[in-house]
């Protein structure tokens, strides 16, 4: 082994040593905020009455992002006609909140609104290559349009379809979804749809403190909800939560499985740092290991195999 | 592509010799224009519940898979000493650097925002997303591929003393490569491990990084195969008496291999269905056995029996049906398999136009390998540099 070469397995192995580290810190950076005093929305269908207020309000709250209701791309009669209801709806570069009707069997029909959930780890946020998604520790998962690529891996990523994107756009297509009106919850407000709600079907708080009232509706009111509050433990958990009189899935809500995406992508990341720097210590020597074979028994052994550098 | 244009000929002649060429490059040209004046929907049939279509998994899944030749043919030459595999280094590393120089062209009309692609490397870091990881060995193995390739670039240019330099860098540079190589290849099928709940079970587990550097390598090896038989057709010209001679024994070492590689990848396919076997009785499940019989079984056979009989023919045979099946995997697993559960109204299809595009930077690559090939020492050794590829 000459000077050189062992330089180079010396770079080699420097390189395969601060590797791993790196991915290593990239993958523990997943889990942000295990432990959760977030906000969040509990929404009631056994209260929503279908009103469409909020999906109104959120039209307004949000005028600089989204277009004035007059000014939907494929316009819908005002917010007070309720045939719009008659198919399901769902969220997209102009509109961050939905809500669908649900007629089961011959009960009444039973209202959901459908918006960004605000995962308590985001798979949206963990895929996004630019950190234009990001989770804040007060719940809400923001966007920074400026950082955005376009990549829409955030909606690869997302167990509930929500991000959307305006493909139309040739020069600033961005990525659109509820961002739980983080700048009025700033500004001490609340959100625009929570606000807007005439029959409480809405609350916003702690997401802990969500949960305690969830219980207790279910409780005070035997018979009337299925025992399940879905996004206590959907995806590792959400900030916005959900009761329904109906099982959750009626309401077209997925079975997504209690795994935060985020820890299976967390793993791969990390063996991956590790994988590398195995691979490159264990190639680096047999890289000298056969050169040296190769000097060992020099030309015209299996000579015409190759293109003559044996010679 | 099939014949060449001579400097004197004008641009009316090339049209005439390749009348197929011309038109594919006059509607790629008028589609380019279409997707920078009407944005990704103009020409895509993408929506909010399927953001990835045709483009990603032929472009991107399909194209560095297949590209995976580049780092393991280098592997076994530099690495593990097959000098066997030497007279098809430099062809290879020629398609991987093409691959991904035009995959990074392929990126910049599938994103949105093409100016901004820099950003997740130089700007804006997220470090959790495989995204990220991919766009670092994509970027890093670019500059690699590049670097490995100037030796033949510099004897072109007829640069002695630059040339000395550049080969120095090889040897560490295949070892690097083939490290970022691999990481590459399974973090493309790492991509999906983040949606457990969109990819039908018969293709998700989260050994799916795994399955695609395995069926990576041995599609990348069948390619290597494969372009060999391609260029001996449409390149023979360009090449010497040398790379004819040993071709044939390069030709059975990658397809022993590739033949390797199948099995290990039948073998873990055979473990993980132990899971999901309840689905096999399904439309799905047939899709499933069809990809895993007729893309790894068959063309693994068909290597076998090639390589016990001394068939070169069967082993080319072989080669391009593993390069298909390996097609085949990538589509379902990006498009048959994801979103399985939404209705069919909801289901992606690609339109023409995206169909269009894909053959249309195909076609410039070709071209380009046809450039390169035709004017660098690739197919052949350089008459003043006898020592050869190192």
């Amino acid at each position: 082994m000459n000077r050189r070469k062992f330089l180079s397995c010396f770079t080699t192995v420097t390189a395969a040593v601060t590797l791993p580290s790196l991915r290593g810190a990239a993958a523990s950076s997943a889990h942000l905020f295990a432990d959760t005093d977030m906000l969040g929305v509990l929404h009631d269908s056994a209260r929503c009455i279908g009103c469409r207020k909020c999906e109104a309000a959120c039209q307004k709250v949000n005028a600089d992002v989204l277009p004035s209701p007059d000014k939907l791309k494929s316009p819908e009669p005002s917010f007070y006609y309720r045939s719009v209801m008659d198919k399901k709806r769902h969220t997209d570069f102009q509109r961050f909140t939905v809500v669908n009707r649900y007629k089961i069997e011959d009960r009444l029909p039973v209202y959901r609104k459908f918006q960004c959930n605000h995962c308590i780890e985001p798979a949206c946020a963990s895929a996004c290559f630019v950190k234009a998604l990001r989770k804040t520790p007060e719940g809400p998962v923001i966007y920074s349009p400026d950082l955005c690529v376009g990549c829409r891996y955030c909606m690869i990523a997302c167990p509930f379809y929500v991000p959307a994107y305006d493909y139309d756009n040739t020069w600033n297509p961005l990525i659109y979804k509820c961002t739980m009106c983080a700048p009025r919850l700033a500004k001490g407000l609340l959100p625009g749809c929570v606000e807007s709600c005439p029959k409480e079907a809405l609350t916003f708080g702690r997401r802990k403190e969500l949960l305690q009232i969830a219980r207790q509706r279910i409780v005070d009111n035997q018979g009337i909800y299925v025992d399940h509050i879905y996004g206590e433990y959907e995806v590792g958990g959400t900030c916005w939560l959900y009761l329904s009189p109906v099982p959750h899935k009626n309401l077209g809500q997925p079975e997504v499985g209690k795994t935060a995406p985020t820890d299976l992508t967390a793993d791969i990341l990390g063996t991956a740092g590790l994988a590398a720097g195995i691979l490159t210590a264990l190639l680096g020597a047999t890289c000298l290991v056969s050169s040296r074979r190769n000097k060992k028994y020099p030309a015209g052994h299996d000579a015409g195999d190759d293109r003559g550098d044996e010679q | 592509m099939n014949s060449e244009c001579k400097n004197n000929n004008t641009l009316l002649d090339c049209i005439k010799n390749n009348p197929v060429t011309a038109i594919i490059l006059l509607v790629g040209l008028g589609l380019t224009v279409a997707r920078f004046t009407s944005g990704i929907g103009g020409v895509t049939n993408l929506d909010n519940k399927n953001p990835w279509g045709f483009w990603m998994t032929f472009d991107l899944l399909c194209g560095i898979a297949i590209a995976a030749g580049g780092f393991a043919v280098t592997a076994a030459y530099y690495v593990f000493g097959q000098k066997h595999f030497g007279v098809f280094v430099r062809s290879t590393l020629t398609t991987a650097f093409l691959g991904y120089f035009f995959e990074v062209i392929a990126l910049v009309y599938e994103v949105g925002q093409p100016w901004r692609l820099p950003y997740p490397i130089f700007w804006s870091q997220g470090t959790s997303s495989v995204l990220f990881l991919i766009g670092l060995c994509v970027f890093a193995y670019l500059m690699i591929s590049f670097t490995e390739l100037l030796p033949a670039v510099l004897e072109w240019l007829g640069k002695k003393d630059a040339r000395k330099k550049a080969i120095r860098l090889v040897t560490p540079l295949a070892v690097i490569g083939a490290v970022i190589g691999i990481i590459h290849q399974s973090s493309l099928g790492a991509l999906y491990v983040i949606t457990p709940s969109k990819v039908h079970p018969l293709w998700y587990t989260t050994l799916m990084p795994l399955n695609f550097l395995v069926s990576s390598l041995f599609a990348g090896l069948s390619m290597v195969v494969v372009e060999g038989l391609l260029s001996h057709k449409f390149l023979h010209a360009y090449m010497d008496g040398q790379h004819i001679k040993t071709a044939n024994r390069a030709v059975f070492g990658c397809g022993k291999a590739a033949c390797f590689f199948m099995f290990a990848y039948l073998a873990m396919k055979v473990v993980q269905m132990a899971d999901t076997s309840q689905h096999l009785s399904s439309g799905y499940g047939a899709l499933f056995l069809a990809e895993l019989a007729g893309g790894v079984a068959l063309p693994a056979l068909m290597l076998l029996t090639g390589i016990a009989r001394k068939r070169t023919g069967l082993i080319q045979a072989g080669a391009i049906v593993a390069v298909l099946g390996v097609v085949l995997n990538r589509f379902n697993v990006s498009l048959v398999a994801f979103n399985y559960n939404l209705p069919a109204a909801e289901r992606y299809f690609p339109s023409w136009m995206e169909i269009a595009l894909s053959v249309f930077l195909f076609t410039l690559m070709v071209a380009a390998y046809r450039f390169i090939c035709s004017r660098m020492p690739v197919l052949k050794t350089h008459k003043e540099y006898g020592e050869g590829v190192v």
